[in-house]
């Protein structure tokens, strides 16, 4: 099974040596670790030569605050025609937690950056809506930053 | 040849009570909910009306889809802080008289979701009348809260009742939320002036996090 998604790692590194960074392997799913300025160049090869033509997921991750680089973002690829599974994962340090928005190749990612930009934190350069979609618009901070307390901040924590 | 034969010969002609005795039994004997199931508790709502309960025996089962044909909002589950503005103007747009029960540990007091995203009660939104305690509660807690809720109405006076003016319900704000608006382009604007810390907040504290960014 994780042979064919290995294939797809190579034809990576063929078209460009710093596309990979690194391959992680676990439970029959591949992880590739790739740099943030080449995110939308590696998603659109994907997309247009490899046939992984839809964005099953998009999410954030803040591994904690004492963790550099602190916020990851992962690309949940599937192909409808190799019905395979590929895992991209960006690394972001705090100071740059920024990364180029892939709404442009997928509209599905419109909403799921404003939900990572809600949540994590997360800023996506070149979005075009990039508000809040799940907490009130006047909210503060980041539901999901390990550093968030739970109560969250005052007034929001009225009690 | 019935009962009420026998009633009418022996009633007199005119009978008069007290306005208020005839007007509250009125209102007690058809209570009309808003439809407002928020999570679990709804499902025991819903359970509530069903045949096995049956709370068309005490007038109350016909749930309206709108709030402006309502009498009695039964907030049935946890209340977002995102959803308190919702909840809030769909109570304003009940007509009085209206009466609110709050269903189950959440809606009263947060219940286990001592967390940013829920409102810890809804009395901080809304004036309740009944407090339902469970999690969530039985049918048979919430047909007695319906019926505490009627031996309440049956103690109130008309005079009590009035509407409020609609300007007076239109400014009204829940704390630590913003007002309901039309559009997204408000929202965006306030977001953009929270961020440039231009404070166009419906709130006067300031937050901790704002002490520690400026320390």
């Amino acid at each position: 099974m994780t042979e064919k998604l290995h294939a797809f790692v190579e034809k990576l590194k063929e078209k460009n040596e710093a596309w990979v960074v690194n391959v992680t392997e676990g439970h029959g799913e591949v992880t590739v670790i790739v740099p943030r300025e080449s995110i939308v160049d590696i998603c659109f090869f994907l997309k247009e030569k490899h046939g992984f033509d839809m964005l099953a997921d998009l999410c954030g991750a803040d591994r904690g605050p004492e963790e550099d680089p602190r916020f990851e973002v992962n690309y949940h690829l599937f192909s409808t025609t190799h019905h395979l599974r590929l895992r991209l994962k960006v690394l972001l340090s705090e100071d740059e937690a920024s990364v180029a928005t892939v709404s442009g190749l997928w509209k599905t990612a419109n909403w799921h950056e404003r939900e990572t930009y809600d949540l994590v934190g997360v800023k996506f350069e070149g979005h075009p809506d990039l508000r809040r979609i799940l907490l009130p618009s006047d909210f503060d901070g980041h539901a999901l930053r390990k550093d968030y307390p739970l109560r969250g901040y005052e007034p929001y924590s009225l009690n | 040849m019935g009962l009420e034969n026998n009633l009418f010969e022996s009633l007199p002609d005119v009978v008069t009570v007290r306005l208020d005795a005839i007007v509250n039994w009125a209102r007690k004997s058809s209570l009309w909910p808003a439809t407002f199931g928020l999570a679990c508790c709804a499902i025991e709502m819903m359970n509530t009306v069903s045949a096995r309960n049956d709370l068309s025996r005490f007038g109350a089962e016909t749930f309206r889809a709108s709030p402006r044909q309502a009498d009695v909002m039964i907030v049935s589950g946890r209340v977002s802080r995102k959803m308190a503005p919702v909840l809030r103007r769909i109570y304003d747009q009940m007509p009085e008289p209206k009466w609110v029960i709050s269903m189950g540990a959440c809606a009263t007091s947060g219940g286990v979701f001592d967390n940013y995203a829920i409102v810890q009660g809804v009395d901080k939104i809304v004036p309740v009348d009944i407090y339902v305690p469970g999690c969530p509660p039985r049918p048979e807690m919430l047909v007695h809260a319906i019926m505490m809720l009627q031996d309440k109405i049956m103690k109130e006076s008309v005079k009590d009742r009035r509407d409020t003016f609609e300007s007076e319900s239109r400014e009204s704000m829940v704390p630590g939320t913003l007002p309901v608006t039309e559009g997204t382009a408000l929202e965006r604007e306030t977001e953009v002036e929270v961020a440039a810390g231009e404070t166009a907040r419906p709130y006067s504290v300031p937050s901790k996090h704002e002490k520690r960014r400026s320390s």
